[in-house]
């Protein structure tokens, strides 16, 4: 009896908590599922087509969204591994110099600390042709000689250049902070017994010090995943909100214009796209998750 | 592989920024540690004990002064190229890899004629965990094993490339009671049939006297005094050694020295002569430090000795009188006598009579040992 009471009494301090996340997560969530059968749902009169699975097929038979598929996972296969590698590097270097390193570390984090947009703007000035100039980066090339490139609105390659460098650019400051302080947090005693044996720096690295901060490689490698998957802001910052024009879209990107852009209020395809998206990122983890457990163990 | 200090100095810049003076770890070192034997490096924390493992090893370069392994001088010569083994307080095994893949670890960075085959190394390997008695274990991980086994692994990853001089730091502080005096037996074994010159750092003074070859006993970076344990313990060089070693801890008295007698408050307890100032006794009377060792008190009815009783305390094999004593530098002294012997005791005070081979004169101004002759 008592126990019973004991039991209510759980559920009903867990009751704020379960009724709001039922109300803005779950059911949200199921919504979604559903509209993502519903053919041409409409909001106002909250009624549809028909259910099946021609939301899917419509999604993945539309060029845009094939494009934004192809961004997407363009972004994340590049930028992911660059920039944990550049991380690693540079948190290499700053655990290894002791003048400067605060201000070094300062001025690493500042893309972290820095608004989206504003970053933006500071690639405008750097990539973008404008009637008066060509841009610092094509200014810079010139000197070389190489022929100016409209980076925001010309070829493809070099707008995914672009995208590419500003994606690692704004990522890297959160990596290098949580690989330093994995770097120091292993113990100097590994790296003394190691120096007593003669160890070279190299064996040292990749024996000792990669695979005793390798659950941090793979949190980051992971949430880098996901992170690099959901991309949307970073792309408006650079190309305008227009991102279908661009050919620079994301997957998120199209979720969104589906719904609110120009030529939106698709909350059925939305909802299929959001799906399609969930999953890849779902089977990605699980397979980033499989191999971590293979290769961490400690 | 002998190893000598010549005037070794290490100083470290003081944390505090704020002083500017160095912080000296380890003040004009000078020893000789034979070949083959097991050093114990005695002193309390923060004495510079682990600093002087470290310049031996060679993680720390002296500030001054030099090293020698044989007649080759290694002052400047990096760890690595040293030669020497050394084992961490921690352990430090590494997590990720198997007992027998952290004792190959050296092994792997042996290059160019040295250079050993999977197989060799393998081999070494299971010849040094057999050793140590852990080569039922070299599938584990480190965290699988228990303390004293992890202990083991360090001494075999250490031992693996045959290095000429084995360190430990602290070897023994990381274990429990029982396993510590069990390990320290194996280690003793182990440095018996290697033959390899060992040096461990201990702020046990029981440990280092019980296993060691010879001790060395250093206070706040300096050297106070070196031999073999039972030599140390009978005659200590200062006031700081006499107390440092033996527990319970040595009796120390305020004393005098007058007419060819040393006396403890009022009571003459000790005739003594011929004090080590020069060979001449001494006419003014000379305060002293007085140290008895617990087993020093003889039990007896009109001995010289009179304290106040406080409590006994039996402890089976022996028993333990606490009391007191006017001219004592503590507030109770602690006397051992066998069980068997009986304590005589009137109106609150016990008598006793001291063996003069267990008491002890320090100057009271420098605590040096000061010799005497008596009856």
């Amino acid at each position: 009896m008592k126990q019973k009471l004991r039991q209510y009494k759980a559920w009903l301090y867990l009751l704020p908590a379960i009724v709001f996340l039922g109300i803005f997560m779950v059911y949200p969530l199921l919504d979604v599922v559903i509209y993502s059968f519903e053919e041409g749902f409409n909001f106002v009169t909250q009624s549809s087509r028909g259910t099946g699975l021609f939301n899917y097929s419509y999604v993945l038979h539309d060029p845009y969204f094939v494009q934004a598929l192809k961004n997407t996972f363009l972004i994340v296969i590049i930028t992911v591994p660059v920039s944990t590698g550049l991380a690693l590097l540079i948190s290499l270097a700053l655990s290894s110099v002791k003048p400067l390193r605060n201000l070094f570390q300062t001025v690493y984090f500042l893309p972290y600390v820095t608004n989206t947009l504003a970053v933006g703007l500071v690639f405008m000035v750097l990539f973008k042709k404008t009637a008066y100039t060509d841009g610092m980066v094509n200014l810079l090339l010139g000197v070389f000689g190489v022929p100016s490139v409209d980076f925001i609105d010309g070829p493809y390659w070099a707008k995914l250049l672009v995208m590419c460098i500003y994606t690692v650019w704004v990522v890297l400051p959160f990596k290098i902070l949580i690989l330093t302080s994995a770097l120091a947090s292993v113990n100097p005693d590994y790296y003394k017994a190691a120096r007593v044996d003669g160890t070279r720096p190299s064996r040292i690295f990749f024996r000792i010090t990669l695979p005793l901060i390798s659950p941090m490689v793979f949190y980051l490698v992971i949430t880098g995943f996901i992170g690099a998957f959901k991309a949307y802001s970073d792309e408006v910052a650079l190309f305008g909100t227009d991102l279908n024009a661009a050919g620079m879209n994301t997957m998120v990107g199209y979720v969104y214009d589906m719904l609110y852009g120009a030529s939106g209020g698709y909350p059925s395809y939305a909802s299929a796209a959001a799906l399609i998206l969930f999953l890849i990122v779902l089977t990605i983890t699980c397979i980033n998750l499989m191999v971590s457990r293979r290769s961490v163990h400690y | 592989m002998k190893i000598t200090l010549d005037h070794v100095t290490k100083r470290f810049p003081n944390r505090n920024k704020k002083i500017h003076s160095d912080v000296i770890a380890v003040n004009d070192f000078t020893f000789e540690i034979p070949d083959g034997k097991l050093i114990g490096l005695l002193g309390p924390s923060g004495c510079g004990k682990s600093t002087t493992l470290n310049l031996i090893s060679g993680l720390e370069t002296p500030t001054s002064g030099r090293i020698f392994f044989g007649d080759t001088d290694v002052t400047d010569v990096p760890a690595e190229n040293r030669g020497v083994g050394l084992v961490f307080q921690n352990y430090a095994l590494y997590p990720h890899l198997t007992v027998l893949d952290n004792i190959m670890f050296p092994l792997g960075n042996l290059r160019g004629s040295e250079k050993l085959t999977k197989e060799q190394m393998r081999d070494k390997a299971m010849a040094v965990a057999k050793l140590v008695q852990i080569d039922e274990l070299t599938e584990r991980r480190p965290k699988e094993l228990s303390g004293g086994q992890q202990q083991r692994v360090a001494i075999a990853r250490a031992l693996v490339k045959m290095p000429s001089v084995l360190l430990l730091d602290e070897p023994l502080s990381n274990l429990d009671a029982r396993l510590r005096l069990q390990t320290r037996e194996e280690l003793a074994r182990i440095q018996r049939e290697t033959g390899i010159t060992t040096v461990f750092v201990t702020h046990d003074q029981e440990e280092a006297m019980s296993i060691s070859d010879l001790i060395v006993v250093m206070k706040d970076g300096l050297f106070q005094q070196m031999g073999k344990p039972q030599d140390v313990y009978d005659i200590p060089d200062n006031l700081f050694v006499a107390k440092f070693l033996g527990t319970p801890p040595i009796n120390v008295f305020e004393g005098t020295v007058r007419d060819g007698r040393l006396f403890l408050g009022e009571t003459a307890v000790l005739p003594v002569h011929d004090l080590a100032m020069g060979g001449e006794p001494v006419g003014e009377p000379k305060n002293v430090f007085v140290g008895i060792r617990p087993e020093g008190f003889i039990p007896a009815e009109d001995g010289a000795l009179a304290l106040t009783l406080r409590k006994i305390e039996v402890m089976g094999r022996d028993t333990s009188v606490v009391a007191s004593h006017e001219a004592l530098t503590t507030p109770t002294l602690r006397a051992i006598v066998a069980s068997d012997a009986p304590v005589y005791e009137s109106d609150g005070i016990v008598r006793f009579d001291i063996k003069p081979s267990k008491l002890h004169l320090f100057d009271r101004d420098t605590e040096a040992r000061i010799a005497f002759v008596t009856d």
